[in-house]
């Protein structure tokens, strides 16, 4: 079936309520620290307190005497037992034909700590308390060393080596795009802008810390894993075939509910392994739930890159290069797939929604001590977003343009539009979404408001942001070429009952993406049966055939495409046993709404007869056609989709205390078709309270000398709270993808890829008549009014 | 210690340590698990619960404390026969909720908010709710939830 086709069925496009609500609305969800198994011991980590100490000793005995205490390990027992170190899913080659350096990264730390939160040792014991109180008793002997914290002083030579494997912690030089020609643009350029940006370190912080309960079966030499995580399968096949080197048939990952992720889960972490090869060695289940102080030090941080831009521009502001330069923070050590996030998954993007011919990025990644940085809600797109969208916006105003008509005079409009950063955009309207957001933002009554603001003595300011994205991730063969070791395909099942209910199998795992409810509409919609008698399953490793798992925005796109391509399966055998029924030909049966009928006559039989006949094969085809309704299919998409969007914040700004207050933000998103817009706008709203967080209030802070974590609760780390936002006025452009199903494109990172931009240049359009013109995020009071004072100086 | 107490108009008497917190006492002395754990600095507001009438953080509250009195879970808030509470029910409508972890201390928040100010507008109930955070809704849909759950709740 076609996107066409398939937009005009009943309940696309519907409000469907969600069938997940009730069970997490009445406390019955089932989070990993929910579950309570028989034989349950408790695990905590011993951490390295310093951000970099050489290990000289690591003394147990005191621990393994204490009261409850039932194991203590430390990197020489992983050691012993030939435990792998964690891979990095992502192989960058540098500029000079080297791969990537990629030191070892041990599941508990051997010879040195790295990072403040460097798991040094774990104790396992009885009760919860006993293994905290041990843990005070394991006595580590530390060398400490001098750190190196920020990415800036790691690219200037400063500080110790992190790792022996790269002495000057330099871990790729990679670049896109054509330098010379690049070059030789901007020395015909009519007008150069320039910018230095800092993109600030983020703690993801699903509400859900991490969790995970390891389990052996020595009966059945079985292990299960519950583990709070976005991708069971990819969880599994990392630990099993890189790290412990067991069959994979012999290891169960359950990822039950799971308490949001943005990226933070979606990585084999320390922890997971140590409970799993800790549980075959002790023969006890043992759990382990990290505390929000810990998730702080030990969860994979998002973003921190400090970029140089320069845009060459013709007189008529026209965009003719741009030229990029960014050092990227990687942390200690290489998280599942630090690496591509500053490099395929950032520098592809630098085209935005602009016709700029000429683009070219050189990427220096970095290690330093302090968390491993990955992934995290738009990876690498934000990152990019906010590089391009503030350097548009600053030429806007050297030019003396409307940060609109800048835009305007350089979007899209052919399609395909083959980027000179590699992709190829299927499809967009980018003047559609600009024009629709001025709309809803009333952009029309904004000198009154900022008339209406300056008579009360505050500032006002309007930001745009025009972002584009590259979800639905990815074709494999793609993918492989520029260094994925995995593929990105995605399984869906389809299991037809005999009483014509539905059970769905999909590799997409929801942690609150609702995908129960979408992928049942989906179904349901196909098969012309009402929601209710569809259930999806996810995020089970023993129940679900095979899965890539969630991230990325490509849930709907490709795990949804897999679930369309089985119901292809399924109807073309449906079609068949419904011709035997009927004594038709296959080719003269249709399906429409849930009825089999026969072309030109008045024959018809429901979906649920068919069902039935093929787990009761009376009379039934048995010659020519297997019993049963079930099938599974792998989709591997041929392109990335491309969602874009206008976004347009308009803040007020108190000159006299710096405090920014975000009054109105409109999103205009075209993310081709949607199923759910009540789940779709939910999507866009998380996303933007995660955008504006970054723009105005979080901030991931270490000391730059001593590498310790200044922001490490949520009483120094700011998250957005009700108060902190507006109301978001969300509206649609649709140009369906072209080259899926479905015709989707993915919405769950848009808000916080297009927003940071829109909020800061609304500060800065603020701030422009007292002559600021530089800001990092987050705009936070202090910030703000140091640079109102520095521009007064 | 022994300790009595009433959670969700059962009379209970548990036998704990004397350090074990509230929230320590429904997660795994009752087993209501409904009751999550988000922070520890008590600033998340995921284990709110309704402690004689007023909603409080579980974790930052020692069982002791809540000796002889009464404690409403989420486990409790809907009716005996499944039907969710009007509160519950609008969070459903409304889509309040994603992920769901936060989603039952803030309804049992929400709660408590509306029993004291049945005619919150929309930026009382963001005050209202600054003691709850949520990573995946961005709060809009709470606060319609909010509204429409109060409007319920008088009706």
């Amino acid at each position: 079936m076609g996107a066409t086709d398939f937009a005009n069925l009943p309940h696309i496009g519907e409000s469907v309520l969600r069938k997940e609500d009730y069970r997490f609305l009445t406390g019955a969800g089932q989070y990993t620290d929910d579950i309570d198994l028989a034989n349950m011991t408790h695990c905590v980590f011993v951490r390295s307190p310093h951000a970099h100490a050489r290990i000289k000793s690591v003394d147990k005995s005191k621990a393994l005497k204490a009261p409850g205490v039932v194991g203590v390990f430390d990197g020489q027992d992983v050691a012993a037992d030939k435990v792998g170190g964690l891979p990095c899913g992502w192989l960058i080659t540098s500029t000079d034909g080297n791969p990537m350096k990629e030191p070892p990264h041990p599941i508990l730390a051997q010879g040195k700590a790295r990072y403040v939160g460097d798991h040094v040792a774990m104790v396992v014991a009885e009760t919860l308390e006993q293994a905290h109180a041990a843990a005070e008793l394991v006595a580590v002997d530390y060398e400490v060393l001098s750190a190196v914290v920020d990415v800036r002083d790691a690219a200037a030579g400063k500080g110790p080596s992190v790792h022996d494997e790269a002495p000057d912690n330099h871990c790729y030089k990679w670049a896109i795009g054509d330098k010379a020609q690049v070059d030789q643009a901007f020395t015909q350029a009519a007008h150069i802008t320039r910018l230095d940006l800092i993109n600030n370190r983020l703690v993801p912080n699903p509400m859900e810390p991490r969790a995970a309960i390891g389990s052996f079966n020595r009966a059945s030499d079985e292990y299960t894993l519950w583990v709070s995580n976005q991708n069971p399968h990819v969880e599994r096949l990392l630990m099993t075939a890189f790290v412990l080197g067991l069959p994979e048939h012999k290891v169960r990952v359950i990822a039950p509910d799971v308490g949001g992720g943005f990226g933070s889960k979606i990585y084999l972490y320390a922890e997971d392994v140590c409970l799993t090869w800790a549980s075959k060695k002790l023969n006890r289940n043992i759990k382990w739930t990290c505390e929000r102080g810990e998730a702080f030090l030990s969860d994979a941080h998002g973003r921190d890159h400090a970029s140089h831009a320069e845009l060459a521009m013709d007189k008529d502001g026209k965009f003719l290069a741009l030229r990029v330069h960014t050092n990227a923070n990687l942390g200690a050590y290489l998280s599942t797939f630090s690496t591509a996030v500053p490099t395929i998954l950032y520098a592809t993007l630098l085209a935005g929604q602009y016709t700029t011919p000429l683009v070219y990025c050189e990427v220096d990644a970095w290690f330093t001590n302090t968390a491993p940085v990955d992934a995290y809600r738009g990876a690498g797109r934000p990152e990019a977003t906010y590089l391009l969208e503030r350097i548009v916006s600053r030429a806007a105003w050297e030019l003396g343009l409307g940060q609109d008509e800048i835009r305007q005079r350089n979007f899209i409009t052919q399609f395909p539009y083959q980027t000179p950063v590699a992709l190829q955009y299927d499809i967009g309207d980018y003047h559609a979404c600009m024009t629709e957001a001025q709309k809803l933002a009333d952009v029309a009554g904004f000198a009154k408001r900022k008339a209406d603001t300056e008579a009360k003595g505050l500032l006002r300011g309007i930001g745009y942001s025009s972002y584009i994205e590259a979800c639905g991730i990815a074709p494999s063969n793609i993918a492989g070429a520029l260094g994925a070791r995995a593929g990105l395909f995605e399984c869906g099942e389809i299991r037809v009952h005999p009483t014509g209910s539905v059970t769905v199998f999909t590799g997409s795992h929801s942690h609150g993406q609702g995908h129960e409810t979408t992928f049942a509409q989906v179904v349901a919609s196909r098969l012309g049966i009402p929601v209710e008698n569809v259930d999806v399953v996810h995020g089970d490793t023993g129940r679900v055939p095979f899965g890539m798992g969630t991230y990325g925005s490509r849930s709907i796109s490709v795990g949804g495409a897999a679930i369309m391509r089985a119901l292809d399966k399924i109807e073309a055998k449906a079609k068949k046993i419904a011709a035997h029924l009927m004594e038709a030909s296959d080719a003269d049966i249709e399906f429409d709404n849930g009825e089999f009928t026969v072309k030109g006559t008045d024959k018809k039989i429901p979906f649920g007869q068919v069902a039935l006949t093929a787990y009761v094969p009376h009379n039934y085809p048995l010659d020519k056609l297997e019993p049963g309704l079930n099938e599974t299919a792998f989709y591997d998409p041929t392109n990335f989709t491309f969602p874009a969007g206008t976004y347009v914040a308009e803040v007020e700004v108190n000159p006299n205390t710096g405090e920014v207050r975000l009054d109105r933000f409109t999103a205009v998103d075209d993310f081709g078709t949607i199923i759910n817009p009540m789940i779709v706008e939910g999507q866009v709203h998380g996303g933007l309270a995660q955008g504006i967080g970054q723009a105005l209030l979080e901030n991931c802070v270490y000391d730059r000398e001593t590498g310790q974590l200044l922001s490490g609760s949520f009483m120094d780390y700011a998250m957005p709270r009700a108060d902190d936002m507006p109301h978001f006025n969300i509206g649609h452009v649709c140009t369906p993808c072209t080259h899926n199903p479905l015709g989707t494109k993915g919405c769950g990172e848009a808000g916080a890829i297009g927003s940071p931009p829109a909020v800061m240049n609304a500060v800065l359009d603020a701030l422009a008549p007292l002559g600021v013109k530089d800001l990092d995020m987050p705009a936070t009071p202090n910030r703000v009014w140091d640079a109102i004072q520095h521009a007064k100086a | 210690m022994k300790v009595e107490l009433t959670v969700n108009g059962k009379a209970v008497s548990l036998d704990a340590a004397p350090n074990t917190l509230l929230v320590q006492a429904l997660r795994e002395h009752l087993k209501l698990t409904g009751t999550h754990v988000g922070c520890d600095t008590a600033q998340c507001g995921a284990c709110t619960v309704i402690l004689n009438g007023n909603a409080v953080k579980s974790c930052n509250l020692l069982l002791a404390q809540a000796a002889g009195g009464s404690v409403s879970t989420i486990e409790g808030l809907a009716a005996a026969d499944g039907t969710l509470h009007p509160m519950q029910q609008a969070f459903k409508n409304c889509h309040g909720l994603q992920c769901g972890y936060c989603t039952t201390g803030m309804v049992m928040s929400a709660v408590d908010l509306c029993n004291k100010h049945p005619k919150a507008n929309e930026a009382q109930v963001r005050e209202g709710l600054e003691g709850n955070l949520c990573r995946c809704t961005g709060y809009q849909n709470i606060v319609k939830a909010v509204q429409e759950g109060a409007a319920a709740m008088k009706a």
